[in-house]
């Protein structure tokens, strides 16, 4: 028994490290600018389309290059065409732009790129490999791919961490994020700044949609996949990077384990027509864990006055 | 200078309590009522009524639901379409094992229903608060999709999931025409409409406008948060919950739990930031809005004549749909009501200048 649930909770925690992928992009934006980016799923599918149609015509690493020309291209669309002209908007309006912009970014996306289902060849081993053979009959059986991403995700943060916590830029980051008039009171341009930060969540986006790309093939339903982190984003603190990757954690492995455990006892009792709980479990999980900690796991404390 | 109160003086308290205190605003809105009860069925055809007026009747009956909740009362719910779902089977279930239920009170139950699921999960609302909370009622949405969906009771073991309804009449009259469908939703939407903007003026609707300004300056001169969230949360999702069982019984006929999933709440959600939020107004206007707009793009290549292939439409219908959102909410953020109000200031000087 022990087995199967160790080999299940590894495969949970490999897949919530995807999860965390795509939650460090919502992360990154709303730390600087408090926008709830709605289409950071569209993106991670604009980003892997672009890779998969690129690198048909040309070897990986040019069409990686391309695409992360293409994502900051975006980026900067988004800043000069949108938020520029929503400056000290409401946020809710905010939120309701990026929602526009994942509609937008999903049909043109398709519509220039096509909408069949496209392969990302990273290269990778694809057979799965087991470990630990001598203590569980059979081994634990992982996949390599997702061995790697849970790699490329450590490093990501690392150099995301270093970036906020050292670097020059990213003090300004720090300084738009706290309050967008006093930064640029004092010198900070807001435009350049927003442009990095949804340049570098574009980046991230595309790191994202490489690997998912990888493991499910690149289609429509990758944009779904944003909607698989935002309970790890509520879950770890919508401020928090720490957070991203600790909320996809738990949530991978709850989600994995639920479906083992849970389900079973679910459809039992209740005469259920199949399980697939696992998708809502991460946000029912995430939305008891909200009402002990309101701020999510790692998130900044909400000190409210009047 | 024809719209202009001068003159009107208000000699009651009753008067000045008017919902539309300017004469030609109360003719104006009479006589559009009466437009729509008897002008309209006079020209509609088929097409116009399925596609266009009863949808746009039904979802500005949700949007003024979602529009209480979040334009009114400041928590933003992204949970719409499940509340719609709980509306829909629970009336659908009603229905079913109690056949002999008059119509109103089948859809009268469906609102209750989701008015009580919608208080339980209105109660995370009293600790987490914004971004949070949406997200947190996405956990509504995506659980009672989940539950309509593998629950075999709901859906009367229907082997497929999908499930339909039977003849529905009213005291003997059969609702069975879009003509008659369209009376009878145009009447649920004026009575729910004048319903919700007479809770907005009064106590209620300022305790919710209160708590939506700033919460905790509302809880400090007196008005209990668990009482005007929960309230909000329970009022939105009645009239999600009617309009849920509207839709399901007289727009689709026959369903299964995707015609409630997540775009649907985001579908509700820009009508109102499109309509306006905190206007009841608004609502009907966001509603055939976004109604209406995805009609127009898919129409639009075959009226210009170019050839063009279905998956290629609903792509390009995707993206201008999406510029379309971007540039109404840079050109107007407080939505097409604002521009009513505006066009409304306009109107009282034209045709001089000033």
């Amino acid at each position: 028994m022990l087995g199967p649930v160790l080999e299940t909770l590894i495969g949970g925690l490999l897949t919530g490290v995807l999860y965390s992928l795509v939650a460090l992009g919502f992360v990154l934006i709303f730390k600087a600018s408090g926008v709830f980016n709605f289409a950071q799923g569209s993106m991670v599918l604009f980003a892997a389309l672009s890779l998969a149609r690129l690198a048909e015509f040309m070897p990986l690493i040019v069409a990686l290059a391309l695409s992360i020309v293409i994502m900051i291209a975006l980026a900067y669309a988004i800043e000069f065409l949108v938020l520029r002209h929503l400056i000290n908007q409401d946020s809710i309006i905010l939120f309701m732009a990026t929602l526009g912009i994942a509609y937008f970014l999903e049909g043109f996306g398709q519509s220039i790129w096509g909408s069949d289902i496209y392969k990302i060849d990273l290269g990778f081993p694809t057979n799965p490999v087991f470990v630990l053979e001598s203590m569980f009959p059979g081994g634990l059986l992982i996949d390599p791919t997702e061995l790697i991403a849970a790699v490329i995700c450590a490093v990501m943060v690392l150099v995301l961490a270093v970036f906020f916590q050292v670097t020059r830029v990213g003090r300004a980051l720090r300084a738009v994020a706290d309050d967008h008039q006093a930064a640029q009171s004092v010198g900070i341009p807001l435009g350049q700044i927003w442009l990095m930060v949804w340049a570098v969540a574009g980046l991230v986006a595309l790191v994202a949609g490489m690997m998912w790309g990888a493991k499910l093939g690149v289609q429509f339903s990758i944009s779904l996949v944003a909607l698989k982190a935002l309970p790890v984003l509520i879950l770890g603190g919508f401020t928090s990077i720490p957070g991203a990757i600790v909320g996809g954690l738990i949530i991978g492995a709850g989600e994995k384990l639920s479906e083992v455990l849970l389900a079973p006892i679910l459809i039992r009792t209740f005469d259920l027509a199949g399980g697939g709980i696992e998708n809502w479990f991460a946000y029912v999980l995430a939305l008891l864990f909200l009402l002990v900690r309101p701020q999510g796991l790692f998130g900044e404390r909400i000190i409210e006055r009047v | 200078m024809l719209y202009r109160e001068v003159g009107q003086y208000k000699t009651s308290y009753r008067a000045d309590e008017a919902i539309f205190p300017i004469v030609q605003d109360r003719w104006f809105v009479i006589a559009l009522i009466l437009f729509a009860f008897l002008v309209v069925p006079l020209f509609a055809g088929q097409y116009l009524y399925t596609e266009v007026l009863i949808p746009v009747l039904i979802l500005s009956i949700a949007a003024i639901g979602l529009n209480i909740l979040t334009g009114y009362c400041g928590q933003l719910s992204l949970g719409s379409g499940g509340f719609m779902a709980v509306g829909a089977y629970a009336a659908y279930n009603l229905a079913l094992r109690v056949p002999e239920t008059n119509i109103i009170l089948v859809f009268l139950f469906g609102g209750v229903m989701a008015m009580l699921v919608g208080l339980l999960f209105g109660l995370p609302s009293l600790r987490i608060k914004g971004f949070y909370l949406a997200v947190a009622t996405l956990a509504a949405q995506f659980f009672l999709e989940w539950v309509f969906a593998r629950v075999k009771w709901f859906t009367n073991y229907a082997p497929s999931g999908s499930v339909a309804v039977g003849r529905i009449d009213l005291f003997g009259i059969p609702i069975d025409t879009p003509r008659s469908t369209y009376i009878f939703v145009l009447a649920s939407a004026i009575m729910l409409a004048l319903a919700a903007k007479n809770l907005v003026r009064s106590r209620i609707g300022r305790m919710w406008m209160a708590m939506r300004d700033m919460d905790i300056a509302a809880e400090i001169i007196g008005i209990r948060p668990l009482h005007a969230k929960l309230s909000a949360f329970a009022v939105s999702s009645f009239y999600i919950g009617v309009a849920g069982a509207l839709w399901a019984f007289l727009r689709l006929g026959s369903w299964e739990p995707l015609a409630f999933d997540v775009n649907r709440s985001f579908q509700v959600l820009f009508m109102i930031i499109i309509g306006g939020l905190g206007t009841i107004l608004g609502s009907f206007l966001g509603a055939a809005f976004i109604v209406v707009i995805p009609i127009f793009f898919n129409q639009l290549p075959l009226w210009l004549g170019i050839p063009i292939s279905t998956a290629a439409i609903s792509h390009m219908e995707f993206m201008l749909f999406g510029a379309t959102i971007i540039f109404f909410l840079i050109a107007e953020p407080h939505g097409l009501a604002r521009l009513w109000t505006i066009g409304k200031e306009k109107l009282r000087l034209w045709p001089f200048p000033y």
